[in-house]
């Protein structure tokens, strides 16, 4: 047993580590440094914790611990890199289900005495942190299903949907007071359950309206409410250490949902509400032209003959499995004395910096690895751009047609290398369901086809 | 439908019409095809290549004339040599002739043809669309044009093209002025430059300025107003005060530089003259002058056409046939500005042509049809150039945006502060100081992790956000703390929020150690 002063000495050395773990983030040399801050610093929290005096039964508390442990651990090794936003999604609802359950249990626990206002803030909280945590844990599981591929990544509107966002939230608010004033006498479970199943609905109806081009942002939503659940629990608890670290994971989650908005050029707001392109006005241009079609054998001379290749990731490239074909392509290249290098678009793939684990895992190294602020002026140079999988992120319409869904959005301007070769399954729209008017540019050569089987093939036809 | 290739009659012309890898693709598409004996040998193709390629070699000019539906051909036809006719004459009657026609300049030939109830389609009319440019002959042979301009001029100038310092001592690069940059000019741009040539370029267009910057080049500007472009790309005629100016130009340049390829030509009219014979003596010894509009009476006035002179001291090529120079490459691409008509021609590929006169690039193309002659075509309003992708980024958007706002930018700022403060307030003069010490703490927290997130490299996001996952795990401080209090209920809710935050935690530390194993240089 450990005093009470040692107890929050812990706590203030875990949140130092957990600061120290988030700045070790802003480089790839001190990145791992920062995680081992982060376990770290978790390490000494819940050892703390464990050993300080309100803790004495350990009867469940450490085989929960034991089997919470070894799923995770199990969950990390097994999972594929591209099955990344999936599982970060997952773990989002988990917390929110945490907090739910330490809300219910905390209500529940009447040893606590609290008078007047101190009362009624208590329960505010509590109220608070479950509707916070009920949001999380179904909207994370919706996006789950939605990143797996389980639910239409298709925006699902519902008519009236922002009257009914109201409603459910006036309804929250109501039953909020109900529950304030019952509780008084000691009830008030009955308008917390209801305020519970509101929530998880309003959760579930929040992220079936956002498309799937938005995902990154919703994913990053997610990951900035189940922080503020954990904050909002700890306001509950009276406790620092989970105000701070919940305000820390709030904040991050915050700053890149506005980074990915950012990179949309849409407002955070009109993503939330959801529903793709229903603030335009006026109709989008038609793409008309001819595609002009590309075989493998030309595909690996015009990169063999090229002296500065961009290549452009997208989440095709996720889906095809194809970044350890790309690396073998960019390595013999490179043998060759050609440039090469990746250009990402912040909002490529299904979460923020999705491709950049892509690239790392098949061990592209990560110098060669430009954003798009960084590459953007520099396309005039390049002989030959390849877009593996990607569509939106390099519509020229965003640039040039005010009416286009996606019109101001900023995008890789790959049009201006000197050819383009776009790996493409068939002439699909891309995900936001936009036209894309760089397919039948001039300077644009499509090439059909599974992008890990064409790369592949381009491969061979390169290697001989 | 049968298709012949007939040799060349032209003297020295030695192209042909098809290559044996184009005639199996064009035979795909449902032709058959026979080739003159002979007709390859100046492109360095045997009879034999053509056999293999599944065509039919025809020991007579005339049967082969007779039995051809239709006849792709390089030039125009004109009367044969050997047989003592004229090729118009062997054409079958109905049938189809494809092949530069000049129809502009060739008015008995076009008569000629029509009375054959001939269908003619002329490779230098083939009209400027995006569309189009896979079946331009004229930019192919242009290229070339360009290509050999500068082989032809390396061949007679007495210098490197490239600057070397050598244990003999420094060279020189040639200077190279290229006028008229058009496909042949940006060609001859090209290659001067990979030879290492200083290059510099004058065009009337100022729009071409940027093309001749990206072939490294640099773009000769003239300090004065006057746009050149004419319709469907092309250039026009200036005025006479531009081209005084431009006259200066040249003759400043003519001092300086080694060699000049001129491209310069306008549509339907005689070259204009821009070297005088005053610009050619202030010119160095052993300077070239290469012009490739020798054909329509020069650019330089001392050009004689199909020959090279020495003038001053200045060696001028004016050579009319330099694709011929070049047959192989130029039948190879010639060839297959053959097969993509044809491929137009029949779309439905079963063999069978179809001049659908709805199509603007057949339209264009076609210069007789069915013996009516339907050249000139009328004017298309679409121009070869590209509508620019991104001189107009969307700005309007944003401006409806900021109008549909009532209140003033400024105010809104002003007003949002104003109502966190006065919630601010509010919350602290009712709050507990149990509570507002909590607040701090959490306020100060929010103030860190916002500092310290804008710091992450994009690149690591991912990992970002599977470390503030497992942070948020702490979670499981909640749970620990209450997992001890009476009451089963209690303790059940508490341990399953142990089981899953240990389970977030363990994951989310676990996978990031994976990821962030993989960022490697």
């Amino acid at each position: 047993m450990i005093s009470q002063g040692l107890l929050i000495m812990s706590y203030v050395v875990a949140s130092i580590l957990f600061i120290l773990s988030l700045s070790g983030l802003s480089h790839q040399e001190t990145a791992r440094r920062g995680n081992y801050y982060g376990m770290a610093g978790m390490a000494i929290a819940i050892i703390a914790t464990i050993l300080s005096d309100s803790v004495t039964s350990y009867i469940i508390l450490i085989p929960a611990l034991l089997i919470g442990g070894f799923i995770g651990t199990k969950a990390a090794a097994k999972v594929e890199m591209t099955q990344m936003p999936e599982l970060v999604a997952i773990m989002h609802s988990l917390v929110g289900l945490a907090a739910v359950l330490v809300g219910y249990s905390n209500f529940i626990d009447h040893s606590i005495s609290l008078q007047g206002v101190e009362k009624t803030i208590h329960l505010v909280e509590i109220y608070i942190g479950i509707f916070i945590g009920s949001v999380t844990f179904s909207g994370s599981i919706i996006a789950f299903g939605k990143l797996c591929g389980k639910i239409t990544g298709q925006p699902v509107l519902l008519p009236a949907r922002h009257w009914l966002n109201l409603t459910l939230l006036i309804l929250t608010i109501w039953l909020g007071s109900l529950f304030l004033s019952s509780a008084e006498t000691g009830g008030g479970i009955l308008p917390l359950i209801i305020m519970t199943l509101i929530a998880l609905a309003f959760g579930v109806h929040m992220v079936m309206a956002i498309g799937g081009a938005d995902m990154p942002v919703v994913v990053s939503m997610l990951n900035s409410y189940s922080g503020w659940a954990a904050a909002a629990t700890g306001f509950m608890l009276g406790n620092d250490l989970l105000i701070v670290t919940g305000a820390l994971v709030g904040s991050s989650g915050a700053i890149l949902s506005y980074i990915m908005c950012r990179a949309m050029n849409r407002h955070f707001l009109s993503v939330i509400a959801g529903g793709f392109g229903s603030t335009t006005n006026g109709e989008s241009a038609i793409v008309e032209g001819d595609i002009n079609p590309i075989d493998i054998a030309e595909t690996a001379q015009l990169l063999a003959n090229a002296k500065n290749i961009m290549i452009i990731p997208g989440y095709g490239m996720a889906v095809a499995q194809a970044q350890h074909t790309v690396n073998e392509m960019t390595k013999l290249l490179k043998n060759k004395d050609i440039t090469v290098r990746f250009g990402i678009h912040p909002v490529a793939g299904r979460m923020p910096g999705h491709m950049n684990v892509l690239l790392a895992e098949a061990k592209i190294p990560y110098d060669i690895v430009y954003e798009m602020d960084e590459i953007n002026d520099d396309f005039a140079n390049v002989d030959v751009s390849i877009i593996v999988g990607a569509n939106d992120i390099v519509n020229p319409s965003a640039l040039d047609d005010p009416n286009s869904p996606i019109a101001g959005m900023p995008v890789l301007e790959c049009w201006k290398s000197s050819t383009t070769i776009v790996l493409k399954r068939s002439m699909a729209a891309g995900y936001a369901g936009v036209g894309n008017p760089l397919f039948v540019h001039e300077n644009t050569r499509m090439l059909f086809g599974d992008a890990n089987e064409s790369l592949q093939a381009v491969l061979k036809a390169l290697n001989n | 439908m049968k298709i012949g290739i007939p040799k060349e009659i032209h003297a020295g012309e030695k192209r042909v019409a098809t290559t044996p890898a184009i005639a199996e693709q064009i035979i795909k598409l449902g032709f058959d095809i026979s080739v003159e004996t002979g007709a390859g040998l100046g492109a360095s193709i045997s009879d034999e290549a053509y056999k293999e390629a599944g065509c039919t070699i025809r020991k007579n000019a005339k049967t082969l004339w007779k039995n051809a539906d239709i006849v792709l051909k390089v030039r125009p036809p004109e009367q044969h040599p050997e047989l003592a006719v004229d090729e118009t004459e062997l054409l079958s009657k109905n049938g189809h002739l494809i092949c530069f026609i000049w129809p502009a300049q060739n008015e008995l030939l076009m008569q000629k043809l029509a009375d054959k109830q001939a269908t003619v389609l002329a490779m230098d009319s083939v009209p400027r669309l995006s569309r189009s440019q896979k079946l331009d002959a004229l930019s192919s042979m242009a290229n070339i044009s360009g290509y050999r301009a500068v082989i032809e001029a390396a061949q007679h100038f007495g210098r490197f093209f490239t600057g070397q310092i050598t244990a003999a001592g420094k060279v020189a690069p040639a200077k190279v002025l290229v006028i008229g940059a058009g496909v042949a000019g940006l060609a001859a741009i090209g290659v001067a430059k990979s030879m290492g040539a200083v290059v510099r370029a004058f065009d009337t267009r100022p729009e071409v300025k940027e093309q001749i910057e990206s072939m490294d080049a640099e773009f000769l500007m003239l300090e004065f107003k006057e746009e050149g472009s004419g319709q469907g790309g092309y250039a026009k005629t200036m005025s006479k005060e531009f081209i005084e100016a431009e006259m200066a130009l040249f003759a400043r340049q003519a001092m300086e530089v080694d060699i000049i390829i001129t491209t310069a030509l306008i549509p339907g009219k005689p070259a204009p003259k821009l070297i005088t014979e005053g610009m050619l003596e202030s010119m160095k010894a052993g300077s070239v002058i290469v012009d490739l509009a020798a054909e329509q009476g020069g650019n330089c006035a001392l050009t004689e056409k199909d020959k090279v002179i020495q003038k001053h001291g200045v060696t001028i090529i004016g050579y009319t046939d330099l694709p011929s120079r070049l047959a192989t490459q130029a039948s190879q691409l010639y060839a297959t500005n053959l097969k993509h008509l044809l491929t137009e021609l029949s779309p439905d590929k079963n063999g069978i042509i179809d001049v659908n006169m709805d199509d603007d690039v057949i339209r264009g193309t076609t210069v007789i049809k069915a013996g009516k002659i339907t050249w000139p075509p009328p004017p298309l309003a679409v121009s070869a150039a590209p509508k620019p992708l991104t001189e107009a980024p969307s700005e309007q958007p944003k401006q409806k945006k900021k109008k549909n706002s009532i209140i003033p930018e400024p105010i809104k700022h002003l007003l949002i502060l104003l109502i966190i403060g006065g919630a601010l307030f509010a919350l602290g003069s009712v709050a507990p100081a149990s509570f507002m010490s909590h607040f701090t703490v959490f306020v100060l927290a929010c103030f860190i992790g916002y500092q310290v997130i804008w710091n992450v490299s994009a690149s690591l996001h991912t990992p970002l956000m599977s470390v503030t996952n497992a942070i948020s795990g702490i979670i499981i401080i909640g749970a620990v703390v209450q997992i001890s209090t009476p009451g089963f209920v209690i303790s059940l809710l508490s341990g399953l929020a142990v089981l899953i935050a240990s389970i977030n935690i363990a994951g989310g530390f676990l996978v990031t150690r994976r990821m962030l194993e993989m960022f490697k240089r």
